[in-house]
């Protein structure tokens, strides 16, 4: 699973650079992402703006890429396509995660 | 004979594994696609068809020894019926799950990471029936299109 980190001084932005965390991606996506967070303590956005498809077992795997992030640090997500954002929806996993609309924002605050 | 009364149909058939349901569902996107449904309504039918597709992929057949799945679709003017078929582990109970949302207002290190397919699939789906036949499980799932 293709991941790429941005390390911005108050947050860590990790881009999926894949089109799908479907079943065949959501082991290999949970294990990316231990390896993307596990330095440092500090927030991170998962810019999910390449990701056209996530079905049951991604989304399983986001929940499962924040828990093992431990304690109280934060995931959050941002950029959600129109199918993705569905599937928060009708899981109600929006209610877990903020979701940001896009970056602009998120990298005005961590430069600025 | 009046233009639409015919059914469109596709018949595939693959083996039960993850990558395999990706090129299948890759192949009926572009099939729904070519016949001009909307990006929504193909959005959901690639989403419910994802989860029956992998429950059969994780449940109806040992891991070492996936089976073969046939997908009939059938499309008219009215609605999308989908027959997925596998000759693997009936359904508990020879019936379609409930398909209830797991609890999502718990502590953090209680969220559910999965138990989401079966209600995602009742959810979207307009109508879902199962039954077992010869050794066979039939999973159908029907998607009224919107009136033109």
């Amino acid at each position: 699973m293709n991941l790429h980190a941005t390390h911005h001084p108050d947050l860590t932005i990790i881009t999926v650079a894949e089109a799908r965390i479907d079943a065949a991606a959501a082991i290999r996506f949970k294990d990316a992402m231990r390896a993307a967070t596990a330095t440092g303590a500090g927030p991170v956005v998962l810019d999910l703006g390449n990701v056209t498809f996530v079905d049951s077992s991604g989304l399983g795997a986001i929940v499962a890429a924040m828990k093992q992030m431990g304690g109280d640090r934060r995931l959050d997500l941002a950029c959600l396509t129109p199918d993705v954002a569905k599937v928060f929806r009708l899981t109600r996993m929006d209610t877990v995660f903020t979701i940001h609309d896009d970056l602009r924002m998120l990298n005005t605050r961590a430069t600025g | 004979m009046i233009p639409g009364t015919t059914a469109q149909r596709l018949s595939l058939s693959t083996p039960a594994s993850d990558l395999a349901v990706r090129a299948v569902l890759a192949r009926i996107r572009r099939w729904l696609h070519a016949r001009a449904l909307t990006d929504e309504d193909r959005g959901t039918v690639e989403l419910v068809l994802a989860e029956a597709l992998n429950n059969i992929v994780e449940h109806a057949y040992p891991a070492d020894t996936p089976g073969e799945i046939r997908l009939d679709l059938a499309l008219d003017l009215t609605r999308l019926v989908c027959v997925l078929s596998d000759h693997g582990t009936a359904l508990p109970g020879l019936r379609a799950p409930d398909g209830i949302l797991p609890a999502h207002d718990v502590a953090r290190d209680a969220l559910p990471e999965g138990g989401f397919g079966w209600f995602l699939i009742r959810d979207l789906a307009d109508r879902v029936d199962y039954r077992r036949a010869a050794g066979w499980n039939h999973l159908s799932v029907e998607f009224r299109r919107a009136p033109l």
